[in-house]
C-alpha cells in the first residue's frame, strides 16, 4: 500500500536522495556483456592501466547482482532475445551504457543480421561512440552516467517505497 | 521404479568463460558431460555479403573487425589474396615486405597474450590476467603509433602499407622483443611448475593426430597434436622463407598440455622474428608503385594533377580486379585464415568467402569435451583459442 | 608439376565427370559433376593424399547457368599442394551429396552453406541452420537476397 506522491523537494529529503544517488554511482556493478571487439577494450579497461576498479567498478557474472549493463559490440537479431531477457532479469535500479558504434546504431554493419543500434529494445542512458572506443572513453562515459545518477530525485523515497525514482534529462 | 536422466544445462550465449557470444548446451551425467552442443551465429553480422557491396579498398577495415584480437593478421591476409588476384606479389616493395612481418609477428604475441589472460582467467589464475594485459598495452602503443589505432589498425594495405613506421618506433619494437622473453618466463613460473595448473591442464581435451586433421584443425591445436604444418613455413608469403624460426610442436601428446607448451614457444619464436626483421630493415617505399592501385601520397595528391585524380578515383571508384578466382591462407595465431575471393572483373569482390580457424576448430569441442567434467569444458575452450567474430564473421 | 599428376589421375579415373580444368595465379581449379562428388573426393583422400579439407563454400552465379557452385579447396599435407573443385549445381535441384563421411571438417562448412546459400545436402548427418536463427526465412547470400534484409529499405546514400 505504498504511498503514490513523491516525499517532496525539501532540504531533509534532498539530501538523503544526495547519499543515496552518491552511493550508487560510486559503486556501479556492471554486467559482463562483452559482445566483440569492445568487449576486449572494455577488459583493457579493467586491466592495469586504465583501472576501473578504481571508480568502483566490479564486474558481475550474474545479472541478479548487477545494476548496469554495459553492451559492448555488435547487437544481432538472434541475440536480441537474450539481452532482453537478460536485461528483465537485472533488479532496479539498473542502467544501460551502449559503448561501440554498433550498439549505439548499428555500426559499420547495416546488414540483415544487425539491430541498429541497441537502443530499439532497451532504454540506453550513455552512448560512447567508437570503434572500439579508447578505454578513456568507456571512463568517460561512465563519469558522464555517475553525473547523470547524481541528477536523480526521489531515489531514497522510491527505496523506502514512496513513490518512483525520477531519473535525469 | 526409479530412472534417470541426462540434465541439460544451457552454457548460455551470456557467460564469463565462453570468451565472447557462444552457446553450449550441455547434457549431464552429474559432472560428467555427455555430450555437447555448440550453438553460434549470435555474432554474425554479414560481413561476407557487405563486402560484396563496396570495393576492394572499403573492404578492408571490414577485416579488422573479424579476428579483432589479431587485426593485422587479417588485413595482411586479405591484402596478400588482392594482390595475388591482381597479380602485383612481387611488385611489393622489400622493406613493406619486413615491416609486415614485424607487425605479423607482434600481432601473434598480442593474441597469444590474451590466450594466455584468459585462459588463466578461467581456471582461476588472475595475477596472469593483470600481467598479460599490461605487456599487450605496450603492444597497444607501438599499434597506435604506427597506425592510429590501438586495435582495429587498417594497416596493411593492397600494394604495401598504409604509410612509414614513424621515427623512434623501431627502437620501441626492439626493446619490447628484448624484454618480452623474461616476462615469458614469468608467466611459465607463475603457471607451468604450479600444481594445480599441472592437474587442471594435462590430459584435458586430447586429439589425436589422425582426428585433428580429418576435422580441420590448423595452428598450435594442430600443432599440439604433434602434426608438424606450419603455413609460414610450408606455404610461405612475405618473405617468411628467408627468417630462421622454430615451429614448436608442445609435446605432442595433443592435450591442454601440449598445446600451452606450443604457443608459449611460438611467442619466443615471435620475438626471435621480430628482432631478425628489425636487423634487416632497410630505407626504402613502403608502398608499391601502382599508381592505378595504391593511393598516392599526400603531397602529391594536394601538389600535382595526376595525384589528385589517382586518389579521385581510387577512392570513389576503386580499382578493378581481373576476373577469376583465388585462395590465399595465411598463418593466423589461431590457425589458417583463408580468404577466398571471386572477382568478376568489377571493383567490388564478386565473392568473398573467409576460411576462420576458430570456425573450424570449434568443430572439435563437442569429441574434446566427451566424458569430461563440466570444469574442463572451460579448459577446453580456452584451449581452442576461439573468437566469435571470427567464427560468425 | 605434381598438380598436373593429380589432375591426369583424375581425368583417368573419372574421365566422364571432369568437365573443365582451369589454371590462374598458379591455382588449379577443376570442374567436376556433382553426381561423382563422394567418389571423387574419396578418391583424392584416399590415393592422392589431399587429406586436409581446408575450405567448403557456395557461390552464387545469378543470371547464369547453372547458378551455384559449390567450391572445396583441398591440401594436401606432405607434397604441399593446393587443389580447387568446384561442383556446378543447378537452381531447379540445388542438391549435393555430403562429403562429411571423407572429411569430418565438411560438416559445418555444409550447414552454413545451406544456411546462407540454400545448397542442401544429402545424407547429412544433421542439416540445419547454423549462423541465422532457427526461424529465419530466405538464404542471405544469396544475391537476390537485399543487403539490409527484406524489412528495411535499402541504404539510399552513395558509398562509391
Amino acid at each position: 500500500m505504498g504511498v503514490e506522491q513523491t516525499l517532496g523537494n525539501n532540504i531533509i529529503v534532498t539530501s538523503l536522495d544526495k547519499v543515496v544517488n552518491w552511493s550508487r554511482s560510486r559503486s556501479m556493478w556492471p554486467m559482463t556483456f562483452g559482445l566483440a571487439c569492445c568487449a576486449i577494450e572494455m577488459m583493457a579497461a579493467g586491466a592495469a592501466r586504465f583501472d576501473l576498479d578504481r571508480v568502483g567498478v566490479l564486474f558481475r557474472a550474474s545479472p541478479r547482482q548487477a545494476d548496469l549493463i554495459i553492451i559492448a559490440g555488435t547487437v544481432t537479431k538472434k541475440m536480441l532475445p537474450v539481452i532482453k531477457t537478460v536485461y528483465e532479469q537485472m533488479p532496479e535500479p539498473r542502467y544501460v551504457i551502449a559503448m561501440g558504434a554498433c550498439a549505439c546504431s548499428g555500426g559499420v554493419f547495416d546488414t540483415y543480421s544487425v539491430v541498429q543500434g541497441i537502443d530499439e529494445a532497451l532504454p540506453v542512458d550513455v552512448y560512447v561512440p567508437g570503434c572500439p572506443p579508447r578505454p578513456e572513453g568507456l571512463l568517460y562515459g561512465l563519469q558522464k552516467l555517475q553525473e547523470k545518477i547524481m541528477k536523480e530525485r526521489n531515489s531514497f523515497g522510491a527505496t523506502i517505497g514512496f513513490g518512483e525514482r525520477i531519473s535525469a534529462e | 521404479m526409479a530412472t534417470t536422466e541426462f540434465m541439460t544445462v544451457n552454457m548460455g550465449p551470456q557467460h564469463p568463460s565462453t570468451h565472447g557470444v557462444l552457446q553450449l548446451v550441455l547434457e549431464l551425467d552429474g559432472e560428467v558431460v555427455k555430450k555437447a552442443t555448440p550453438h553460434i551465429g549470435f555474432l554474425h553480422r554479414g560481413v561476407e555479403k557487405l563486402s560484396e557491396h563496396r570495393t576492394y579498398h572499403q573492404t578492408l577495415p571490414l577485416t579488422d573487425r573479424l579476428d579483432y584480437l589479431a587485426p593485422m593478421h587479417n588485413n595482411l591476409g586479405y591484402s596478400l589474396a588482392v594482390e595475388k588476384l591482381l597479380g602485383i606479389t612481387d611488385q611489393i616493395p622489400e622493406r613493406a615486405q619486413v615491416i609486415r612481418v614485424i607487425l605479423a609477428e607482434l600481432t601473434r604475441l598480442k593474441s597469444h597474450l590474451v590466450w594466455l589472460a584468459t585462459h588463466a582467467l578461467d581456471i582461476g589464475a588472475m595475477t596472469v590476467f593483470i600481467y598479460c594485459f599490461r605487456e599487450r598495452e605496450r603492444i597497444m602503443d607501438i599499434y597506435e603509433k604506427v597506425s592510429g589505432a590501438r586495435m582495429t589498425s587498417n594497416y596493411i594495405r593492397v600494394g604495401g602499407l598504409m604509410a612509414d613506421l614513424p621515427a623512434g618506433v623501431e627502437k620501441e619494437i626492439r626493446d619490447f622483443a628484448d624484454e618480452m622473453p623474461t616476462h615469458l618466463a614469468t608467466y611459465e613460473g607463475l603457471l607451468s611448475g604450479n600444481k594445480i595448473w599441472q592437474k587442471r591442464i594435462m590430459g584435458i581435451g586430447v586429439i589425436n593426430a589422425k582426428e585433428a586433421i580429418d576435422i580441420g584443425l590448423s595452428g598450435p591445436s594442430l600443432r599440439g597434436s604433434g602434426v608438424d604444418w606450419d603455413l609460414r613455413r610450408d606455404n610461405p608469403y612475405c618473405g617468411y622463407e628467408t627468417y630462421d624460426f622454430q615451429v614448436p610442436l608442445g609435446t605432442g601428446e595433443g592435450d591442454t598440455w601440449s598445446r600451452y607448451k606450443a604457443r608459449l614457444d611460438e611467442m619466443r619464436e615471435a620475438c626471435k622474428i621480430i628482432r631478425q626483421g628489425l636487423d634487416r630493415l632497410k630505407p626504402g617505399p613502403v608502398v608499391a608503385d601502382l599508381p592505378k592501385i595504391c593511393l598516392p601520397p599526400k603531397k602529391d595528391v594536394v601538389n600535382t594533377i595526376e595525384g589528385l585524380i589517382h586518389h579521385f578515383k581510387i577512392i570513389s571508384e576503386g580499382f578493378s580486379a581481373p576476373a577469376g578466382e583465388i585462395y590465399q591462407g595465411v598463418e593466423n595465431p589461431k590457425g589458417e585464415l583463408g580468404y577466398y575471393i571471386v572477382s568478376d572483373g568489377t571493383s567490388h569482390p564478386y565473392r568473398m568467402k573467409i576460411r576462420p580457424p576458430s570456425f573450424v576448430n570449434l568443430q572439435a569441442l563437442p569429441q574434446m569435451v566427451e566424458g569430461r567434467m563440466i570444469a574442463d569444458v572451460v579448459a577446453i575452450i580456452g584451449t581452442l583459442d576461439i573468437v566469435l567474430g571470427e567464427i560468425d564473421r | 608439376m605434381t598438380e598436373h599428376v593429380a589432375v591426369t589421375k583424375l581425368k583417368g579415373k573419372f574421365s566422364g565427370s571432369v568437365v573443365d580444368v582451369k589454371e590462374f595465379r598458379g591455382e588449379i581449379t577443376v570442374t567436376v559433376k556433382k553426381e561423382d562428388i563422394v567418389a571423387i573426393a574419396s578418391f583424392l583422400k584416399n590415393e592422392l593424399g589431399y587429406n586436409f579439407l581446408t575450405d567448403l563454400c557456395g557461390v552464387d552465379y545469378l543470371g547464369q547457368a547453372p547458378r551455384f557452385m559449390v567450391v572445396y579447396h583441398l591440401h594436401n599435407l606432405t607434397t604441399k599442394e593446393r587443389l580447387r573443385l568446384k561442383v556446378p549445381v543447378e537452381e531447379k535441384d540445388p542438391k549435393v551429396e555430403t562429403v562429411s563421411g571423407v572429411w569430418a571438417t565438411a560438416n559445418w562448412h555444409e550447414r552454413e552453406c545451406w544456411d546462407l546459400m540454400g545448397i542442401s545436402f544429402d545424407k547429412h548427418p544433421d542439416l540445419r541452420r547454423i549462423l541465422m536463427p532457427a526461424d529465419w526465412e530466405g538464404h542471405p547470400l544469396r544475391k537476390d537476397y537485399p543487403l539490409q534484409g527484406p524489412g528495411r529499405s535499402p541504404y539510399q546514400g552513395r558509398l562509391s
